[in-house]
């Protein structure tokens, strides 16, 4: 019985010292870790600055268990951390749960919808910035072959490949497109070396420009691309300064924005459905003085338009998600 | 070489053991630039400070009571069964299976379904490197672990093209129906008014390993099968020779070490996610193997250091939320504890032999 009562004491204590915590933000990155050159990385970059602008500090935590994404959610909620952003769609189903338990901590979820009062769903239209990447590639493509690299086979790098391939199609529609996928574990986020090896199988196919959406497995594929004397395309992260004048351009899906604003917005921020694509810069192509030598004015001009055509709906680019299929594409 | 008492093999040589990686572990976090002291205390409160970490402590446990298990039974045939993950993977989707398919009117007669369904598919999937190393002499170490890979790759191909509903962005598959939720301990302490924290999964999963310890220990000990099992690991020639079949008793052990880590998916996939989702495992597998090191083969032992991984585990997981120790460090925390419980065992039972040795010698003078 004693033992018991300690329990109950210990988690009297633990009451109250959630109660009195501060309202500080909190980041969840999800299983690939906060330094994956990529995804979780802006993530962590959007937190790191607004830390930075407020000198304000905030909770963070990298997960290594799939039982944790309740467990941290739980823990940061009851400590008070207050608004809870988690970087990844892995999350939706622990945040169902959760959510409703809080009903005055606001939980913001990226690249997945959740419906809860108290929720920000933030969700991205990759495949309008995969299908402008995939413009540029079949400008700069001499041999009419593109790649593409996906890092985990699942829907969202479909999604990706998808849109490239409708992009590529746009432009030349003779165009063949190679699509590989690392692995089908986990793991194939973090493989440079077997990211290298499809890129080397790919020019031997004719590739001669090639888009990596594969978190850390990017790393290899703009390696080799640049030893190989071939273009690359980077992924989530302006990533053009790797290999300057040999990555013709990144696909920039601004995580850290997304994660900024909540930060920034704080306790009061409003929940609801936040689309983040082509109208607010939430995806798009980067151009800075790495890459300005390799895109012609007339490429500019190119996928300036079909960006004003997508953002008009004159242009409508499909979703891989909406019904698991893909019209320019196998799989 | 003179035997030690009883008690300094069962808790001096652990004991030692775990202080011994201790110290190391805080020498690490010193180097890192945080305190010893508090990530103990961290870890410690946080593990098994309130109900809370205890329900964690044993969800986490449960998982490797299971597999821990599964490696003993291996064991004690002296087959090496590094399969668990694999075994697990499969036996989570056959517990999946049960529980989408078939509309159970109470959780159970589901439990009991996943359990048979779950045990079922992690013994089939460890029955073909046992029959490769019964009739081919294909070493089952190599075999096992091959299909560990295999499995994470069937289970991602169905994950993804076959259980996935349609539009969902998550490999997984939809939740199980809310007739079958398993009851947590908190739900199952409420009857006699005790106070369990809500948000924990451990859940009925805990007793049904409770239960499997038992089981295991009266097949090892108290069955003919138990017997034929020991007899054919301590010396297979001499098992031939007292008329045991070989390929039957590998064959059999393998099937029912695959059907222990099969069971681990009641727990995780059942109680925990209530539906399969991608490497639901998370190298419970392997986690097992230092499991049944560290419990000497014995179900009892198995069961406490399915504890202490546990209390890591949980302990781990507060470290992160709390401090700024990377994640990787936790990992080489536990990486430690494994290394010196499970790998560096003689050289803490060597000296102590000694040691025990001299005290014997000089009573006796």
């Amino acid at each position: 019985m004693t033992v018991f009562k300690s329990f109950l004491g210990a988690t009297a204590t633990l009451a109250l010292t959630a109660g009195a915590a501060l309202a500080e933000p909190a980041m969840i990155y999800d299983l690939g870790g906060k330094f994956d050159k990529s995804f979780n990385e802006a993530a962590f970059g959007g937190a790191q600055r607004w830390s930075e602008e407020t000198g304000e500090e905030f909770y963070e935590i990298e997960l290594q268990s799939e039982a944790q994404r309740e467990q941290a959610l739980r823990r940061f909620a009851e400590r008070g951390a207050n608004p809870i952003v988690m970087a990844g769609f892995a999350f939706a189903d622990a945040l169902g749960e959760v959510a409703p338990d809080y009903p005055d901590t606001k939980f913001v979820i990226i690249d997945m919808v959740v419906e809860e009062p108290n929720v920000r769903s933030v969700v991205f239209n990759e495949h309008e910035g995969s299908y402008l990447v995939g413009m540029l590639a079949a400008e700069a493509s001499e041999s009419g072959t593109v790649g593409f690299i996906g890092g985990m086979d699942i829907p969202l790098i479909r999604k990706f490949a998808c849109g490239y391939a409708q992009g590529v199609k746009a432009v030349s529609p003779d165009a063949e497109i190679i699509a590989n996928m690392t692995g089908t574990t986990p793991a194939a986020w973090n493989d440079p070396v077997k990211g290298s090896e499809l890129t080397k199988a790919q020019i031997s196919q004719g590739a001669d420009v090639i888009y990596a959406a594969a978190g850390g497995t990017g790393v290899g594929v703009l390696q080799t691309a640049a030893d190989e004397g071939i273009l690359s395309i980077g992924v989530d992260s302006n990533q053009n300064y790797m290999h300057p004048g040999k990555v013709l351009t990144s696909m920039t899906k601004r995580v850290d924005n997304a994660v900024y604003d909540a930060f920034s917005e704080g306790a009061d921020l409003e929940p609801g459905f936040v689309v983040m694509g082509l109208s607010n810069d939430g995806v798009g192509y980067a151009v800075d003085e790495h890459n300005e030598a390799l895109i012609t004015d007339d490429m500019t001009a190119a996928v300036e338009k079909a960006s004003d055509d997508i953002a008009s709906g004159a242009i409508t680019v499909h979703d891989y998600t909406s019904d698991d299929s893909c019209p320019d594409l196998q799989f | 070489m003179e035997k030690m008492p009883a008690w300094a093999d069962v808790v001096l040589i652990p004991l030692i053991s775990l202080i011994l990686a201790a110290a190391i572990s805080a020498l690490v976090i010193l180097f890192i630039g945080e305190s010893p002291a508090e990530a103990l205390n961290l870890m410690v409160t946080g593990a098994l400070g309130s109900t809370y970490g205890w329900g964690y402590t044993l969800y986490y446990a449960t998982n490797f009571i299971f597999t821990g298990l599964a490696v003993t039974v291996a064991f004690h045939a002296r087959l090496f069964n590094i399969g668990g993950e694999g075994q697990a993977m499969i036996g989570g989707l056959g517990v999946a299976v049960a529980c989408l398919y078939v509309p159970w009117p109470h959780w159970s007669l589901a439990l009991v379904a996943a359990c048979i369904s779950g045990a079922v598919f992690g013994a089939a999937w460890a029955a073909i490197p046992a029959w490769l190393q019964a009739k081919r002499g294909s070493h089952i170490v190599i075999t096992t672990i091959m299909f560990n890979f295999i499995a994470a790759a069937v289970l991602n191909y169905l994950l993804v093209n076959v259980m996935r509903p349609t539009g969902s962005m998550d490999p997984a598959t939809e939740r199980f129906a809310e007739t079958i939720h398993l009851p947590t301990l908190h739900e199952l302490l409420a009857p006699f008014s005790i106070a369990f924290s809500k948000a924990p999964p451990a859940n009925v999963s805990f007793l049904v390993a409770i239960l499997a310890c038992v089981a295991v220990w009266a097949l090892i000990w108290r069955t003919r099968l138990g017997y034929e099992i020991r007899a054919f690991g301590h010396t297979e020639t001499g098992a031939v020779y007292a008329g045991i079949s070989p390929v039957k008793i590998i064959v059999v052990t393998m099937l029912i070490s695959g059907g222990l880590a099969g069971l681990m998916g009641i727990n995780n996939v059942m109680g925990e996610a209530e539906r399969l989702v991608l490497n639901a495992t998370e190298g419970a597998g392997f986690i097992g193997i230092a499991v049944a090191l560290m419990g000497r083969g014995h179900p009892a032992g198995v069961f406490l250091s399915a504890i202490l991984f546990g209390f890591l585990y949980q302990g781990g997981a507060e470290l992160a939320l709390w401090t700024s120790i990377p994640r990787e460090l936790i990992v080489v925390i536990q990486a430690l504890v494994i290394l010196f419980t499970g790998a560096l065992d003689n050289m803490v039972r060597m000296p102590l032999q000694q040691v025990f040795a001299a005290l014997r010698r000089k009573e006796s003078t």
